[in-house]
């Protein structure tokens, strides 16, 4: 005799409204994009924003020369100090804004217009790699090895570049096949031994970073491999015209086709992403790797495949800056810490390739801006790395920002999944 | 010690979990707490313990109201419990296992592990446990684990104490002596609650039993009503016990095991030597307490263990190989924890729909999702099996179990089969869906495919099997007809031949 | 009266064990073993290398030891292939190789590699010690940091951070009050402080734990080059002028022959550290703390069901993590550079990662892991004085290419504590 339960039939009721809808599929979109409206996204990026550059600005304000000075007599007159550190605050940001986006001081939109430009060439190495990490973010990885996959790609890119002569469109795109592929390798390297053998990948690309930048310090210093002819210097010599990207708009702006390449680089990743049967399988191991094998993915292959393209996307940003914004000749700093900057950047756009454009743009535009910021108001440029880490950490914890702004909680309160992937909920 | 709840009402939101219940448990008393998966047993005893707090209501022990802001105060008070997955440190001792959370220290700070080990021997020696102080948990077998468990309890004084569903791990003769175990602290004045859904140790050792059903008390019951009584009042109407099955028909023989082997990432020998087959149109269940090697074999059969030796083969040519190779044969699959391995729960319906379809037409071509024909198929898929959701574009972690469960039920049963193989397809589900659940693995039968259930639930097992297989520790005890008696099958389930065991070989 | 007994099924350990040969000792070995001979053979080099054993300072005197650089490689490189043969033998035998015959294999390696590196020059193993001490100590108080953080379950990527602004507080600090001990106070709270910053946002915002160290680093490197450029800098006579710790050498220790003036001619700060390893030690495997961290690190759930407080037991140890961290960045500036500069920990926080997980989460093995990697490093500049043929780039890659060796397993296998990089919460 079965002494457990069954039963004749009668529908469950623990799911609250049964309903199918019309359009399920279309109205659900539509409900998605208004909650995340409504429910905050899109306003506590915006509010991150505001916040950090709000805190960026009080050091600024407190680290300025006038605002010490006048804040000696701060009692006999208040209203210097505070005057002193509006000038400093404002002078600096309108400094930012004036060398990201458009400078007045100059006569006429193409000089004037020049400042965007810069904005979307410090932009360009920032989206590829920060697609790079997204790629590896949706599929639950984390590459930290930008720093190492931009210099072996520099290495490659630039050897083809200065050594090998060629023709002009040939040479330029052998040089940029050799960039991608040497970032892939490094990247392939943290993926495979993840699939082999389980090393964690955070601790491989992080040491992969040491032994990328001592593998290229050491060509840059070898003659004939990195090291121009005759040179001293741990320096390459310059790239030949052939193998550079044309300039966009004209010798006027440094603007160059490595933007193009970001932007086809972006559009290919949403389909990756969003359409193709292999990021289906990334987002599936992503999000749920034991699931993703049951169903029959190789995650080992996955893995290793995340990681080529995440490597390959981020050696595109290597690429861009031999051959594209320092020409001249590189040297080990060539990364100039674009495989960071690009984690906050995917995290920013949220791993999503639109996102993450975006996002690059923004912190091309800090970037540029602050540079000219250093250059006209003596504030160094290293703000921008402070405004950027506090802005990602802004965005991580939703909480802090609503409750700092007071804000409503919303109804349902849905964590950024990239940016939590591993929270264990307990029972 | 008196226990005594009090209109204990705890919400999640809009749901409330416990509502106003009441319960009163007296010194010296085994006191059953009945109700179904879901209907709130676990919360009302995470609000004991102290891990949750209650909305409202009091807890009372000796006639005194208890605030708990954690487990810590509930132990002090003198609340123990054995929890249902055994909250023990995996790379400690026994000794520091038991000690943890109230650690005696000798001088300079330093741990007192050897009064420790003492106080695990003298417990151990009044209840007649063997079990080694300065074993680690990790090498223990789950029974031991348990015991430790109660170690830990006692070694605080508990004067109630709790049980969640403490028999899920055990094998039937493990389950008797757990149940003297109960009565043995029952002499010594403890209070025990015995929280479980399995009518038959209810009626075996409670003195008094409390149903709750959807969050409330539904009534008191003692233990010599019958099981049809206490499970009509545990589901809220009459309840037929058994499942609509007709005989089966088998056909040929389509899947051949032959002397396969196991072995885990500890390298030991999990499934050892086990040979079966299963025919077109019959059900074999594979029955046995949890841990003997069922997973394995099953993960073995679909690819997913590494160290294996011996022939599988469908239908005459050998699946071993990769887990695409194995689906690509015809294999629908079940996995036994469906959150875990069945579902990606931050993708759509539609999308898990495709989960183990990404790499062919009609849901991929060229390389490209078809999405216009997912959303078609996925919409039709919520139509047949009944799947309660606001649209195929909603997450399946927002579903009910049940509704995870027709999930993946529509998503294997929509391929073309050759085999269909369920691995504890029922477990956690409310009784509308386990009657769901059922009634599709029997159609499929039904339809001429080969099926395989995995079941540590006896009353499954009967329920549903024309051949039932017993594993235990690795290996098949023996192959009987679906009628045995379950009497036999316990046997079995302890490691024991019966006479009969070749009969349906 | 005793109703229970024993069973059989309830008693019995575990299932049958298959027998299971592990290849990857012997591979290991056996690779050492043909790099070995590769470097001996193929960039053979003859002469006697002298190794001086005592400082000139030194009550006792050793003589110098020579050795014949050909007898010595051959030698070593013959018994190396012994080793290797015996480890797969014992492989073979489902054995596994032990760890001293391990220890043997690289001490051998060591001594073979020194003689050939510097062939014709004296190798001074004092000094070479000594310099490897001091690289260390950064090193290994952010090990025992980075040690305490995952041990109780939060991965610590910003050790680096930590460093970076122990060493800045330090530095500021100890040069406006001319105090070291000031000085060393200052790194201990700049250290928490960063910890404050980690703790709070993966453990209340349930941020993912690497996310926020990786931002973090930025955010600290951000800063401290930021305060530098335009505070520190222009007032560095005031501001970045601090005092050093003076060598303190202990009686009779540090007289004896080689270990004296390696390890009891030291500063302050190096006892310090040598108390930490061993208060670290004993804390986390003898005491009521120890015990109940490590249950939070493994199984946070099982802890809190015995009235352990999980995420407050995190914040606090994290905590205490941070302030041994920051120990280690007044290392930097009172202890060996003796000024604060840009960017001045140079990845020694991610050194002390690779430590951590090298040494397989126990701080002895940590620190053991760490004097290696302070090791090589040193080794590196002291076979660059004499002339090795060795680039130095590839002698400073060895700590991130053992690390890696380490994680991918072919060391032996390592464990992290379970919960580690896990957030906790009830629901």
């Amino acid at each position: 005799m079965s002494e457990q339960l069954p039963p004749p039939v009668q529908p469950e009721a623990t799911e609250a409204p049964a309903k199918p809808v019309a359009d399920p599929q279309h109205s659900s979109r539509t409900e998605q994009v208004l909650r995340d409206i409504v429910g905050g996204n899109a306003m506590i990026s915006v509010l991150a924003v505001a916040l950090a550059l709000l805190v960026g600005a009080i050091l600024i304000a407190f680290t300025d020369e006038d605002v010490q000075a006048a804040s000696g007599y701060f009692f006999s007159r208040p209203g210097d100090t505070l005057q002193a550190i509006w000038n400093a605050a404002s002078g600096a940001y309108s400094a930012l804004f004036q060398g990201s986006i458009y400078n007045f001081r100059r006569p006429g939109f193409a000089d004037g217009i020049r400042p965007l430009t810069e904005t979307l060439t410090f932009a360009t190495p920032l989206i590829a790699a920060g697609l790079g990490v997204a790629v590896s973010f949706r599929t639950g990885l984390f590459n930290i090895g930008g720093r190492g996959q931009m210099l072996v790609a520099a290495g490659a890119a630039g050897y083809v570049a200065f050594a090998l002569p060629m023709p002009f469109p040939l040479h330029l795109i052998v040089a940029v096949i050799a960039g991608v592929a040497a970032g892939a390798l490094w990247g392939g390297i943290a993926g495979l031994l993840k699939a082999r053998t389980g090393a964690h990948e955070v601790i491989v690309t992080i040491m992969l970073n040491y032994i990328g930048l001592y593998l290229i310090s050491y060509l840059l210093r070898t003659q004939g491999a990195l090291q121009a002819p005759g040179s001293n210097n741990p320096k390459s010599p310059a790239m030949l015209p052939s193998a550079i990207f044309p300039e966009l708009f004209g010798a006027k702006y440094n603007l160059h086709w490595g933007f193009i390449f970001a932007i086809a680089a972006t559009a290919w990743v949403w389909y990756l992403i969003n359409r193709s049967t292999l990021g289906f399988q990334f987002r599936a191991v992503g999000e749920n790797p034991h699931a993703a094998r049951v169903a029959g993915i190789n995650v080992k292959n996955v893995y290793v495949y995340a990681m080529l393209i995440s490597g390959g996307l981020i050696g595109l940003a290597g690429v861009s800056q031999v051959l594209g914004t320092v020409t001249t000749g590189f040297s080990e700093g060539i990364d100039a810490g674009i495989g960071f900057d690009a984690i906050t950047v995917a995290l920013l756009g949220r791993s999503k390739p639109v996102g993450v454009f975006f996002a690059g743009i923004l912190f091309g535009a800090l970037k540029a801006g602050g540079y000219s910021m250093q250059a006209a108001q003596g504030v160094p440029v290293d703000i921008v790395l402070v405004v950027q880490s506090l802005i990602v950490l802004f965005i991580a914890a939703p909480p802090l920002v609503r409750a700092i702004f007071r804000l409503p909680i919303p109804g349902t309160m849905r964590r950024a999944r990239a940016l939590n992937p591993k929270a264990m909920v307990t029972r | 010690m008196k226990l005594e709840l009090r209109g204990i009402t705890k919400r999640f939101g809009s749901l409330v979990a416990n509502d106003h219940i009441d319960l009163t448990v007296e010194p010296g008393e085994i006191h059953c707490l009945l109700g179904e998966n879901g209907a709130g047993k676990s919360t009302l005893m995470n609000v004991l313990y102290g891990l949750y707090q209650a909305d409202e209501g009091q807890i009372l022990l000796g006639d005194e109201v208890q605030h708990f802001s954690g487990p810590g105060d509930a132990m002090a008070a003198g609340i123990g419990m054995v929890h249902q997955h055994f909250m023990l440190i995996p790379v400690f001792t026994v000794a520091e296992n038991v000690m943890l959370g109230h650690e005696d220290t000798t001088f300079g700070g330093r741990l007192d592990l050897a009064g420790a080990r003492e106080k695990v021997r003298e417990i151990s020696s009044r209840f007649g446990f063997d079990v080694d102080p300065d074993a680690l948990i990790d090498d223990l077998p789950v029974g031991v684990q348990q015991r430790v468990e109660i170690i830990k309890a006692l070694s605080r004084d508990a004067k109630v104490l709790v049980f969640d569903e403490p028999t899920a791990v055990l094998t039937p003769q493990e389950t008797d002596e757990l149940m003297a175990i109960m009565r043995q602290l029952k002499q010594t004045g403890t209070s025990i609650v015995f929280i479980t859904h399995k009518l038959r140790e209810v009626r075996e050792v409670a003195d008094r039993i409390t149903v709750i059903r959807l969050g409330k008390v539904v009534g008191e019951a003692s233990p010599t009503e019958t099981n049809e009584e206490l499970a009509s009042l545990m589901v809220g109407r009459a309840v037929d016990l058994t499942v609509d099955k007709g005989p089966a028909h088998p056909g040929k023989a389509a899947l051949v095991v032959d002397h396969l082997s196991v072995v885990d990432s500890r390298n030991q020998i999990v499934v050892n030597n086990v040979s079966f087959t299963v025919h077109e149109g019959e059900i074999l269940a594979i029955a046995g307490v949890q841990g003997n090697g069922q997973t394995e074999l099953v993960e073995a059969i679909m690819g997913l263990q590494h160290k294996v030796r011996g022939g599988i083969e469908l239908n005459g040519h050998s699946i071993r190989g990769s887990v695409r190779k194995t689906l690509d044969a015809g294999v629908g699959f079940i996995p036994e924890d469906r959150t875990e391995d069945g579902l990606v729960g931050e993708f759509t319906i539609s999308e898990n729909l495709m989960l183990d379809r990404y790499h062919k037409p009609p849901f991929v071509r060229m390389g490209t999702l078809q999405l216009g024909y997912l959303d078609e198929f996925a919409r039709e898929k919520i139509t047949e099996f009944d799947i309660r959701a606001q649209g195929i574009g909603t997450h399946v972690a927002r579903l009910s179990g049940g509704n995870q469960q027709k999930v993946v039920l529509a998503r294997e049963l929509s391929r073309d089969l050759s085999l269909f193989v369920a691995a504890q397809p029922t477990r956690g589900l409310d009784v509308g869906s386990v009657e769901f659940v059922h009634t599709r693995i029997i159609q499929t039968r039904d339809a001429g495919i080969p099926v395989i259930v995995v079941s540590t639930e006896l009353d499954e097992v009967v329920a549903l099997a024309d051949r039932i297989a017993v594993m235990y520790r690795g290996t098949i005890v023996g192959i009987v007809p679906g009628d045995t008696p379950r009497e036999v099958l316990g046997l079995m389930m302890a490691g024991e031949i019966p006479r009969s065991a070749e009969s349906a070989a | 009266m005793s109703v229970a007994t024993p069973t059989q099924t309830a008693t019995t350990t575990g299932l049958e064990r298959a027998a299971v040969r592990n290849w990857k000792p012997p591979i290991g070995l056996g690779v050492f073993a043909v790099i070995a001979l590769l470097l001996f053979t193929v960039g053979s080099r003859s002469g006697v290398t002298m190794f001086r054993l005592s400082t000139t300072s030194d009550l006792i005197q050793l003589p110098e030891v020579a050795a014949d650089v050909a007898v010595v490689t051959i030698i070593v490189t013959i018994v190396l292939f012994g080793i290797a043969a015996l480890s797969a033998w014992r492989a073979y035998r489902a054995a596994p190789t032990p760890l001293w015959l391990t220890s043997v294999f690289a001490a051998l390696f060591l001594v073979a590699f020194l003689s050939w590196a510097a062939a014709g020059a004296t190798i001074p193993v004092p000094g070479l010690l000594v310099g490897a001490v001091g690289l260390s100590a950064p090193l290994i108080f952010g090990a025992l940091g980075g040690v305490i953080s995952e041990r109780v379950g939060v991965v610590n990527v910003a050790i680096e951070g930590q460093l970076l602004a122990g060493a800045f507080a330090s530095a500021v600090v100890a040069s406006i009050t001319q105090s070291l001990v000031a000085g060393l106070i200052a790194a201990v709270v700049a250290g928490v402080l960063v910890s404050f910053v980690l703790a709070t946002f993966s453990i209340r915002y349930v941020v993912d734990q690497v996310i926020v160290g990786v931002v973090l680093n930025v955010l600290v490197i951000g800063l401290t080059s930021f305060l530098f450029s335009k505070v520190l800098s222009p007032n560095s006579a005031v501001l970045n002028s601090p005092p050093r710790f003076q060598r303190l050498p202990i009686p009779l220790l540090g007289e004896i022959p080689i270990i004296g003036p390696v390890l009891f001619r030291q500063t302050i700060i190096i006892y310090i550290m040598y108390v930490a390893i061993a208060v670290v030690w004993f804390a986390l495997f003898k005491t009521k703390w120890g015990l109940r961290l490590r249950a939070v690190g493994e199984h946070p759930q099982a802890a809190d069901t015995v009235g352990i407080n999980v995420n407050r037991t995190r914040f606090w140890n994290v905590s205490l993590a941070g302030a041994i961290a920051g120990l280690g960045g007044a290392y930097f500036t009172l202890g060996s550079v003796g000024a604060f500069n840009k960017e001045m920990t140079a990845g020694a926080g991610f050194i002390a990662l690779a430590a951590v997980i090298f040494g397989r989460w126990d701080p002895i093995r940590a620190t053991l892991a760490a004097l290696l990697f302070g090791f090589a490093s040193n080794l590196q500049s002291v076979l660059s004085i004499v002339g090795s043929p060795v680039p130095s780039q590839f002698m400073l890659m060895l700590p991130y290419l053992v690390t890696i060796f380490a994680v991918a397993g072919l060391v032996g296998h390592v464990r992290a504590p379970a919960a580690s990089g896990k957030a906790y919460v009830k629901s």
